[in-house]
């Protein structure tokens, strides 16, 4: 109950003010399509050089935090995912938000990413020995197998059908494999410099979602003057905790997947979000609704994505090895400081270790407040005019993608892979199955080849992937999610007929 | 009227001055930016942020550095900017890391050579150790080098990828012992690779002195030898070197990190850079971040450098010579 003694050490005015502050500041760059969260604690290092370690830790938690939720903000009102975590949001909250439901799905977005978080955090509190062991039990196979059960997800993830969710996502492992290979160094199709370093998923991810939204606004600006106004409907604080609370299924599924899949090095929260949402959708009684803008579907990619940041930290925490990229991050974040993570980080700065995580606690909390005012504010973005809009969209994605890398190249890719991306999603073929596939890409090739190369100088490829309890579950687990899409395909015959694409193009447009 | 007439001189005469070539006496006259081609929180970028952060003081530049990350491909996105699109007019200023950049110049596919760089000065040298679990069988370099040669091939171990510093080292044992090892190069670092040794995946590791040091402060893994000429006194003065253990190895992986302007700046900057910015490293409140960040300092002025960088040039070449 160490947490609850150190608990006081938030509420000094310094303290508290740094949490309101990271807090904010957080839901406004996690907001922000591009600023991912790492990005944000980055930015933020420098400023705690001039704080206390305690203080310093107390802005990075928040900021952490409060990104993770904020990139719902505008994967709901404007279809961009602030961050990979955020696609799964996309899929249904941008449907909610285009039937004027938008304030409905912020609230239900933040109230599950409350639920979420502050179960993953309190997982962290008090189960950290056990998952430090957890989180190292994942080897090369294991990833592996993980990375080819998030492949088969992709088929049965928002597209019009089965095949053409499989050739997106064939299209984003492809992608994937542009650029310098992560194990041996090769080049790898660098027609261009811009991608010599590989597509990065940032500008991939504004490019793919956001451009095709662009030019979707702009032909509808010309079309009709006085473009529609979506009403915006108000809706009870109350009722959306009613609704939340009332889809157990998915917020259990959607915290449950989050926590595990964030505790596992090097996957984390990228897939999170993706594979709760899947996961809901197949274990839900309404399972043919999610995608036309079902509360489910927003509250378990929600949940999952804040629910893995806690878990996140443990390995960080407890092994001092960063299992993601924004741990790494707060690494740099403790070192500056002197504070060595390790077994014994408790121990020696139990003032710092303790009040670093109750401020998360607090954050999850202060996080969901704000979050619910901001839905409030939702209405007025859906009373900006289409052409304004979309000027303001394409200026956020030129600023976003340049920013991660402050590349040129990185907006080229990002305007060429929406170009590209506009004209699939005429023919049906989605964006998240491709975004899926980019991510997934490397996680399998590079896993695969140090595998084998492991195999190679010991027991063999045969028995490094197919022996073992943790590789036996995880291919029970591909089995059944692939044999479940295939009976799927076969009872429903999700055959686009003309009739559905007609239907479809009315929607997007 | 008197007073706006010498205030349009005077900005007059500072226009003059930025458009003169040969005035550098006023440089730096604006912020200056750094590029680091590792991302946002590594220990490269990490150190250049401690390092740069007193170059806005009187008795330094007089103006901050910024730092900018360009990562990708294993530093080779952000040295190719740098050797081909950044400006030589001394405000772009880049990090370098050997042996890395002048490996991957070797194995080739990149548009830089240590040609295309001048070195103003060097802030750090971590270099590369041994470590194995903390629950491995083996206590010492020989017993590894024994178990290789039992099993030919089968002694796995892990670094940061190839063609960087854990690769060279790698390389340098597998020659010096006489046998043949699984070098196991690993997709996200030094972080990965240490992860995969204190998960038992391999059977030891080839990794960076200062996370090492964390790594046996924690009780994870033991450090069996150091690749470096001399045992590091400040943080493990304990461990022997390679050469002590009967090996014939010497510092030519140790990652040396420092500061490089792209060839071209002209020679009055350079020679105000190089005069200054070991200063900047020497500044206590440098120093002692640098020590709590468990990061070893080296401190070494542009000749000193330059000196390096030949001779890694030479050993790199032979080394690399056989893949």
């Amino acid at each position: 109950m160490d947490f609850l003694f150190y608990m006081g050490d938030v509420f000094t005015p310094i303290n508290f003010g740094l949490l309101l502050l990271g807090t904010i500041g957080g839901l406004i760059l996690g907001a922000t399509p591009g600023l991912s969260p790492t990005m944000a604690v980055a930015l933020l290092i420098p400023f705690t050089f001039q704080l206390e370690p305690q203080q310093g830790l107390i802005l990075l938690g928040a900021a952490y935090t409060s990104t993770v939720a904020g990139g719902a903000v505008s994967a709901i009102l404007l279809k961009i995912p602030g961050a990979p975590a955020n696609i799964a949001t996309t899929l249904d909250g941008h449907t909610m938000a285009t039937k004027g439901e938008g304030a409905k799905a912020l609230q239900l977005s933040f109230l599950a990413s409350a639920v979420g978080g502050l179960f993953g955090v309190f997982l962290l509190i008090f189960l950290t020995p056990v998952l430090a062991q957890w989180a190292l039990a994942f080897g090369p196979s294991h990833l592996f197998w993980l990375a080819i059960l998030g492949v088969t997800v992709i088929g049965t993830l928002d597209s019009s059908s089965v095949v053409k969710g499989l050739l997106s996502g064939c299209i984003g492992l492809w992608l994937a494999t542009i650029g310098f290979d992560d194990i041996m160094g090769a080049q790898r199709f660098i027609f261009h410099p811009s991608v010599s370093g590989g597509i990065n998923v940032i500008p991939a991810l504004i490019g793919l979602f956001a451009i095709p939204q662009v030019i979707t606004m702009f032909t509808k600006g010309r079309s009709s003057d006085d473009a529609e106004v979506i009403s915006v409907k108000k809706h009870p604080i109350r009722l959306a905790f009613l609704e939340v609370f009332k889809r157990k299924a998915a917020l259990t599924i959607g915290t449950l997947t989050g926590s595990i899949i964030g505790l596992i090095p090097g996957v984390g929260g990228q897939i999170a979000g993706l594979v709760a949402y899947d996961q809901s959708k197949k274990f839900s009684k309404e399972s043919e609704k999610f995608g036309t803008g079902h509360s489910e579907g927003v509250i378990a990619a929600e949940s999952a994505n804040n629910a893995m940041v806690g878990p996140s930290l443990v390995p960080l925490l407890t092994l001092s090895i960063p299992g993601s990229p924004t741990a790494a991050v707060l690494l740099g974040g403790l070192l500056i400081h002197g504070i060595f993570p390790g077994p014994d980080l408790f121990m020696n700065y139990p003032q710092v270790a303790w009040t670093f995580i109750d401020s998360m606690l607090i954050g999850q909390i202060l996080m969901c407040i704000f979050g619910l005012y901001i839905a409030g504010l939702a209405a007025s973005v859906a009373r900006i005019p289409h052409a304004v809009m979309a000027a303001i969209v394409l200026g956020l994605a030129v600023f976003g993608s340049y920013s991660v890398q402050n590349s040129m190249g990185d907006v080229y890719v990002m305007a060429t892979l929406g170009l590209g991306m506009y004209f699939l999603e005429r023919f049906g073929f989605s964006a998240a199955p491709l975004v899926l596939g980019l991510i997934l890409g490397p996680i399998a090739e590079a896993n695969f080849i140090q595998g084998s190369m492991i195999a190679n100088a010991t027991v063999g490829i045969g028995s490094y992937f197919f022996t073992g309890w943790l590789n036996w579950l995880l291919i029970v687990i591909v089995l059944a999610s692939i044999s479940y899409s295939v009976w799927m395909e076969v009872a429903q015959r999700r055959y686009t007929t003309k009739d559905d694409a007609v239907a479809k193009e009315e929607a997007l447009s | 009227m008197k007073k706006w007439i010498a205030g349009a001189a005077i900005a007059l005469a500072a226009m003059a001055g930025t458009a003169h070539a040969d005035g550098h006496e006023s440089y730096p006259e604006r912020p200056i930016m750094m590029m680091v081609s590792y991302g946002a929180g590594g220990a490269t970028d990490f150190q250049a942020r401690i390092v740069t952060m007193t170059a806005g003081n009187e008795d330094a530049l007089g103006m901050p550095i910024a730092i900018v990350n360009r990562p990708g491909a294993g530093g080779r996105v952000g040295w190719n900017w740098f050797a081909t699109e950044a400006e030589a007019d001394g405000y772009t200023l880049g990090a370098y890391n050997i042996p890395h950049f002048v490996a991957q110049s070797i194995e080739g596919g990149v548009e830089y050579s240590t040609e295309s760089f001048e070195p103003i000065a060097n802030w750090g040298a971590d270099p590369a150790v041994f470590v194995v679990g903390a629950d491995s069988e083996f206590n010492s370099m020989e017993d590894v080098v024994n178990y290789a040669k039992e099993n030919p091939g089968g002694l796995t171990f892990s670094g940061a990828g190839l063609f960087v510093g854990h690769h060279i080292a790698a390389l340098q044992l597998e020659k010096a012992a006489g046998v043949k090892l699984a070098y196991i190069p690993n997709n996200q670092g030094g972080a990965g690779a240490m992860r995969a040794v204190i998960a038992g995946e391999v059977l030891g590791g080839v990794n960076n002195l200062s996370d090492a040091f964390r790594a046996q402060e924690a009780g994870n893994v033991k450090i069996l030898g150091v690749f470096d000429v001399a045992r590091n006194e400040e943080f493990l003065p304990d461990v022997p070197t390679m050469m002590e253990q009967g090996y014939d190895i010497d510092n030519a992986s140790v990652n040396f990190r420092g500061v490089m302007v792209p060839k071209g700046t002209p020679q009055p900057i350079i020679d105000k850079l190089a005069e200054i910015v070991p200063t900047m490293f020497e500044n206590g409140r440098v120093q002692s971040r640098m020590a709590a960040g468990g990061s070893p300092m080296a401190i070494m002025t542009r000749d000193e450098v330059l000196e390096m960088w030949a001779a890694r040039q030479e050993t790199l070449e032979e080394l690399l010579a056989g893949l």
